[in-house]
């Protein structure tokens, strides 16, 4: 029974994993191509939650997951080409200023206009209650959250897989010199991937509005978990930040089945192993321009 | 160019001299008579919501208290701060008493840091008015002659939901699982609940402490599923304990769900249909008593929504110490001690006055149970709870629901 527990838990976090992911997979795609650690990434979950909420009144949870992370989405093209794009060769410190800056000033905008009070949201009546398979228990909600992270893993995977869009993307995190070389102005793509990022971000924070806390310092919250999934996949894998992510979940939800009180410092401790054997994080490529 | 007419010229000049004979020397007159209070509550972080509503309760009681004239005569100005955490909140306190030499401290939610302050307040020997940090240790063992506190303690706040479990039959031979916010306010709250359940023969069979920055509760919630409890219990704090009731109907376990500790502000935020069982509350704005009315009518006017516990209560203490300034006819904290150690009663919008009790500096008052409404019977946002009965019932002692001087520690 010990052992179903076990394996409860286990599968338990990596259903939490699936949602790091969608925060995490933004974070690393922004920090790959233009070297810029986008503290202020949490700022448009935060603003897809509230989005979300707003939208979800008049035109109920469908169309509001689908338009929160769209128009959070466009967000990203004055970020990228105004602040951003600024900083790309720039000392790295500038650039983890400049958005700690925006986060702040995010979060300060939201407690102005929405007030410091958490705002309410609820889970859809479909997806309400808790499905049971053999000795597992399953939130209905995070099972089709799961699938939802799966859908868009895939899409994003074909979008830098198989096409030239995402040759490209690929390329410019290798080599960005060769891919100006080659003619390709890397600028509209990478608005476009900070476009993905930050939509998947306001994507993550609309999904999980209705089980979390809608509140103006949420960002701040998730942005350290999503970092440390980053840094432990390693920087420019894609499949480094999935399995980064899982094992997030999974470590935490071990952690807390036998030592409660060490849940949140495991996945600190998890970084350090990984670091200490791994500098890279587990997938990491080694890229040139940030040797 | 444009060119004045010598009568408007004389006018100009006139009102000039009229304004400086009369307006002027007033202003500079209460620039320096001003009566100044320091006032810290936590505006950011777990808390930051509650802090937000007590700012809000503490400007409409200074507005109301300069529109009627003063303290003394002499207008009050409140320098109001975010007091961030522990070490922050005693290094602004001393600031304020210091540098700004405000004779007064009033403010607080967070109990650790409601404990530092009061140690600066102990150090400087000046009046601190701890308003809303519930930890039973800071009037127990912690206590100190220059802190009076105001909000009930954890121990009221057991005692209270404890008096409806016990009317439900849902105590003795029960099991509980307890979830408990990982910090001073939490332990207590757990001590007051495993005095309660010793006391009326219910067994805690597990409890997980919780860090005050968990998001998910999904591992506990599974923990919970295994031990197969009888009744669920929450001692977490500030917004979390909103996480905790959202997850717990997300993953729908067929345990009833209470909790020892739940601000309203944090109860609204969970959403109609979410929130389940019976919780504590110092004070609702439904509460049938006519002056309670008429302040949340104001407050609603004045901002647009209704008044939330932390609001309440930072009214209530502003005023109180205003009726003891201009009662003392001094901002003396020596006589102000002894002014609210006389036990004098207080009108704080409840069917029954309160006082401050000379031995432990609590202020022993009314408190209420309540519970959600049945899912689509809620007017608003703010209606889908439903305030229980008055406790302790209007036959008994304020005194029934605190803490005994056997069982409190405290010696000023």
């Amino acid at each position: 029974m010990q052992f179903g527990f076990l394996l409860e838990q286990v599968v338990n976090g990596l259903v939490l994993g699936g949602y790091y992911l969608l925060i995490a997979l933004g974070l690393s795609l922004i920090f790959s191509v233009g070297g810029v650690v986008n503290l202020a990434h949490g700022a448009f979950y935060a603003l897809g939650a509230y989005a979300s909420v707003e939208i979800t009144k008049y035109l109920g949870f469908g169309p509001a997951v689908v338009i929160s992370p769209l128009a959070v989405a466009m967000l990203g093209i004055p970020f990228e080409r105004y602040i951003l794009r600024r900083f790309y060769t720039a000392d790295p410190i500038l650039s983890l200023l400049v958005t700690f800056g925006l986060a702040m000033i995010a979060e300060q905008a939201i407690r102005i206009i929405w007030g410091a009070a958490p705002l309410s949201a609820s889970i859809p009546p479909a997806f309400r209650g808790s499905i049971i398979l053999g000795d597992f228990l399953f939130s209905r909600y995070r099972v089709m959250l799961l699938a939802v992270v799966a859908v868009v893993l895939l899409g994003v995977w074909l979008l830098l897989h198989k096409t030239s869009f995402g040759r490209v993307v690929r390329a410019g995190i290798q080599r960005p010199d060769m891919v100006a070389a080659l003619g390709i102005r890397l600028q509209p793509y990478m608005t476009a991937i900070v476009m993905l990022g930050v939509g998947m971000a306001a994507m993550g924070g609309a999904f999980f509005a209705p089980i979390t806390i809608v509140h103006p310092a949420m960002g701040a919250e998730i942005i350290t978990v999503a970092f440390v999934v980053v840094v432990i996949g390693g920087l420019g894998s894609f499949w480094g930040v999935v399995i980064a992510a899982l094992l997030v979940g999974v470590v935490r939800g071990i952690t807390i089945h036998f030592l409660p009180a060490a849940g949140e410092a495991s996945i600190y401790v998890l970084m350090f192993l990984v670091l200490l054997v791994r500098p890279r994080g587990l997938l990491g490529e080694r890229i040139e321009k940030f040797e | 160019m444009t060119r004045y007419t010598r009568r408007t010229l004389l006018k100009t000049g006139a009102a000039f001299a009229g304004a400086s004979a009369f307006g002027f020397p007033s202003i500079v007159h209460g620039e320096t008579e001003k009566i100044k209070i320091g006032h810290l509550t936590p505006l950011t972080g777990f808390l930051g919501a509650l802090g937000a509503y007590a700012t809000l309760g503490m400007r409409m009681a200074e507005e109301e208290i300069n529109q009627a004239g003063g303290i003394m005569g002499r207008q009050l100005e409140v320098t109001s701060e975010d007091s961030v955490n522990p070490a922050t909140a005693a290094t602004k306190a001393q600031r304020m008493l210091e540098q700004d030499g405000v004779p007064v401290l009033i403010g607080e939610i967070n109990s650790a840091s409601a404990l530092t302050i009061m140690q600066v307040a102990d150090r400087n020997k000046k009046l601190f008015m701890q308003v809303g940090a519930r930890s039973d240790a800071l009037r127990g063992k912690n206590c100190n002659k220059f802190t009076f506190h105001v909000d009930i303690p954890n121990t009221v706040m057991v005692n209270t939901v404890g008096k409806a479990l016990l009317r439900d039959n849902m105590v003795k031979d029960k099991k509980f699982f307890t979830l408990t916010a990982d910090y001073i306010f939490g332990h207590d709250l757990l001590n007051a609940a495993k005095r309660f359940f010793g006391a009326n023969q219910g067994n805690l069979i597990g409890d997980e402490l919780i860090a005050t920055d968990v998001t998910d509760f999904s591992p506990y919630l599974l923990k919970i599923r295994q031990a197969k409890p009888d009744v669920v219990c929450s001692n977490l704090a500030g917004n979390q304990v909103t996480t905790l009731i959202k997850q717990y109907a997300e993953f729908d376990l067929p345990y009833p769900i209470v909790g020892f500790n739940l601000n309203t502000a944090d109860a609204w935020a969970a959403g109609d249909g979410n929130l389940a069982g019976t919780w504590p509350t110092v004070w609702y704005h439904t509460l049938d008593v006519p002056a309670s009315k008429s302040f949340v009518e104001k407050f609603t006017k004045k901002n647009g929504k209704p008044p939330e516990n932390h609001a309440w209560i930072e009214y209530v203490t502003f005023k109180m110490m205003a009726q003891a300034m201009n009662e003392t006819k001094s901002t003396d904290t020596d006589k102000l001690i002894a002014y609210f150690e006389k036990e004098t009663q207080f009108d704080v919008l409840k069917a029954r006055k309160a006082y401050f009790r000379s031995w432990d500096h609590q202020l022993v008052q009314e408190a209420y149970t309540f519970s959600p409404r049945p899912k689509g019977q809620a007017k608003d946002t703010w209606d889908f709870i439903a305030l229980g009965a008055a406790v302790p019932e209007a036959n008994e002692p304020l005194e029934v629901i605190n803490s005994t001087k056997e069982q409190n520690p405290c010696s000023l």
